[in-house]
């Protein structure tokens, strides 16, 4: 048998040459999911949006670099925190902002709602609502595409909260025996809910917990989006090559509060915590790096963001215009269509 | 047509959906190389390689997700449970994934996934071993729910349940495994959701299924030599449940015994009384009567789980009460 691989922290490395001429594309989707984000808040307080809606707001860097690393034939799942992982997966603001307000024209035709956006034809398997739920079906993307014998990987999102739960320890544990071609990635934002790290799992050094299940650790700056991206590239190179699972312990922060009914600080985190981990944000951390680089001036960032607040504003229009579904979609897709 | 085990024909069907669909797998605990807990998957191992036949560790939630997530994108797979009662660990995974996954979707990924093995009772296996747990997956809409009682349905309706495009929780008996009858060769698919009339008769319908099927005919055969003529429809699939056939007979026989091996509360039997009163109200001839387990734990002691036990003659007695006989 392999040696364990030892955990590591990911060191960011090596010049921007190689992904720089994608700066462009990553800070536009990061503009797009933060203004979305804030369009769904507003729309949630003016009665459109229902339920419960969490908001990725502060997290961008980590969805927009994982999913920079995967092919388009690669699965993707995700917990209920997953608007921006939708948006940077490739689905569009119309079809997700529909499907926030419940309309038959949104990715799940209004049956899914905010914690369950699913588009099949871009293999984004799901926003689940049960913390950790996920995390063994992402393991079974992983087995099925190594029991077809294809090379593509299976990349699971989750909270850090979510690895105190069985689950997460099941699926770990099967994925690395059988080396199947999965990414695990914890989005550590420090709570689940009102609860921090600290309080609620005997470590704090989450990567290290892949030494338990025979595959590397990594730690990764998630609000550095290229560091974000440089760390699953490895991952997913060492998954097609047939080595395995990686676990990924992507270090952010969630701005907002955990769903648009608890407030962004209180009895749980200070104001002041809140305010200074606002000073490392992802869409100002690339903008600067790209204005270092020459490749970003004040003019280029209006017209982004003019661009973005339009397509939000599209978005939002297109989800109030669109039909409610049908009374008879209540009975349609329980099961599958009857066949002989 | 060969005599073969419910066991065997079990295994037959594996192995024929197996040749049939190269995306048809078995994992579980202990399905390979121990030739499973209970050698449903003889031989399996051997003719089909540890790709197809997967030994799990000890972790049903885990393996029974990675199932679920393997028939999200077009896998068939069979999990197998070494017992319902441990299935318990995993019931998260059926409930809140499998069974809701096409609709949470909008219709876009289905989940054709079995999961099967034995429930109910065997012999003092005590408390925590001896569950019938089918009336909480028939609970669920997007699960359907089959248990045969016999060899031949063994073998047509779990090659129907793995062909289903449908999540699948197939419940086998522990009691039932040694079981021999006849069993057709080959190509032989019970279509599932239809019951099946096991006994003909005219004067009471008794419902049952599963364990309770065996029992049942037992009472029938008692009742006859006292000149009560009983029908007995064996249900095969809890969901979706078949009306037609409850209601056909009910008709003819104006009285009814609805039979389960699992507690009374909220369970199967209560689904189908609640069919027939609104459906057949003025049908009846007398108040439906039901059988089933003690309202308590499974006692170890063999005369208290006898005691416990839905059997032959208690579903006698109960006949006797809805014929007004004593
Ligand atoms: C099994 C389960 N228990 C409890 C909950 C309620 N709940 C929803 S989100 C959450 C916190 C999860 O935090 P984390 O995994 O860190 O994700 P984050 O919300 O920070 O993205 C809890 C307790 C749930 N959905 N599922
Ligand atoms: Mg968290």
């Amino acid at each position: 048998m392999e040696v364990t691989q030892a955990p590591a922290r990911a060191k960011r490395r090596g010049p921007d040459a190689p992904f720089a001429n994608q700066y462009h594309a990553w800070l536009r989707t990061m503009v797009l999911i933060r203004h979305f984000e804030e369009k769904a808040g507003e729309a949630y307080a003016l009665g459109q949006i229902g339920g419960f809606c969490h908001l990725y707001i502060g997290q961008e860097a980590v969805a927009v670099g994982t999913l920079a690393a995967l092919r388009p034939d690669d699965y993707v799942i995700s917990a209920y925190r997953e608007h921006g992982q939708a948006l940077a997966r490739g689905m569009t603001p119309r079809s997700v902002m529909a499907e926030l307000f419940g309309k038959a024209t949104g990715c799940s035709k209004g049956k899914g709602g905010s914690m369950h956006l699913f588009d099949a034809s871009i293999n984004f398997m799901g926003g689940h609502g049960i913390v950790g739920g996920q995390i063994p079906l992402g393991a079974g993307f992983a087995f099925a595409a190594k029991y077809r014998g294809t090379d593509q990987v299976s990349l699971t999102y989750f909270g850090e909260a979510a690895v105190n739960i069985g689950s997460f320890h099941e699926a770990l544990n099967m994925a690395g025996l059988w080396k199947l071609p999965a990414i695990f990635v914890i989005e550590n934002n420090g709570y689940g809910m009102g609860t921090a790290l600290k309080r609620a799992s005997a470590i704090t050094e989450l990567y290290r917990r892949a030494a338990s299940y025979g595959m590397p650790g990594v730690e990764v700056d998630g609000q550095d989006v290229v560091a974000v991206k440089q760390a699953t590239d490895d991952a997913v190179a060492h998954a097609r090559a047939g080595a395995g699972p990686t676990l990924l312990e992507i270090k952010t922060f969630r701005y907002v509060g955990h769903s648009m009914s608890d407030a962004a600080s209180g009895t749980y985190r200070s104001k002041e915590e809140l305010d200074s981990s606002r000073q490392r944000d992802p869409i100002v951390l690339l903008e600067m790096r790209m204005r270092e680089l020459g490749m970003l001036d004040d003019d280029s960032v209006k017209k982004l963001e003019a661009e973005v607040i339009e397509e939000i504003a599209d978005a939002v229009k297109f989800a109030e215009e669109s039909p409610e579904p049908e009374p008879g979609a209540l009975w349609t897709d329980v099961y599958a269509p009857a066949t002989t | 047509m060969a005599v073969l085990t419910y066991r065997d024909a079990l295994n037959a069907a594996l192995r024929e959906e197996m040749h049939r669909d190269e995306n048809v797998f078995l994992m579980g605990e202990e399905v390979a190389e121990y030739n499973g807990a209970y050698k449903v998957s003889r031989g399996l191992l051997e003719e089909f390689g540890p790709r197809r036949v997967v030994d799990t560790p000890i972790a049903e939630l885990g393996f029974a997700g990675i199932g679920v997530g393997a028939a999200m994108v077009g896998l068939r797979p069979v999990i197998e449970m070494m017992s319902m009662n441990f299935a318990l660990l995993a019931i998260d995974q059926i409930v809140n994934a499998a069974a809701k996954i096409r609709y949470m979707s909008g219709g876009q990924i289905g989940c054709p996934l079995v999961m099967r093995g034995p429930g109910g009772a065997a012999l003092q296996l005590g408390a925590q071993h001896s569950q019938a747990f089918e009336s909480w997956y028939a609970h669920i809409p997007g699960l359907k729910v089959v248990m045969p009682a016999t060899p031949a349905d063994a073998k047509g309706l779990l090659k129907a349940a793995i062909r289903d495009d449908n999540p699948v929780v197939f419940i086998e008996g522990e009691m039932l495994y040694n079981m021999k009858g006849e069993v057709p060769d080959g190509e032989y698919v019970i279509p599932l959701g239809r019951a099946d009339i096991k006994r003909a008769g005219n004067d009471v319908t008794i419902i049952c299924h599963s364990k309770t099927v065996a029992p049942a005919l037992n009472a029938a055969k008692t009742l006859s030599e006292e000149g009560i003529d009983a029908e007995v429809i064996d249900l095969r699939t809890i969901r979706p449940l078949d009306h037609e056939t409850i209601l056909a007979s009910i008709a003819r026989t104006n009285r009814v015994v609805v039979a389960e091996e699992g507690w009374g509360f909220a369970g199967v039997g209560a689904e189908v009384v609640d069919v027939i009163q609104r459906e057949a109200f003025d049908a009846l001839d007398a108040p439906i009567i039901r059988v089933h387990q003690a309202d308590v734990p499974m006692p170890y002691n063999k005369h208290l789980e006898k005691a416990a036990k839905a059997d032959a003659t208690k579903i006698v007695a109960a006949v006797h009460q809805v014929c007004y006989r004593n």
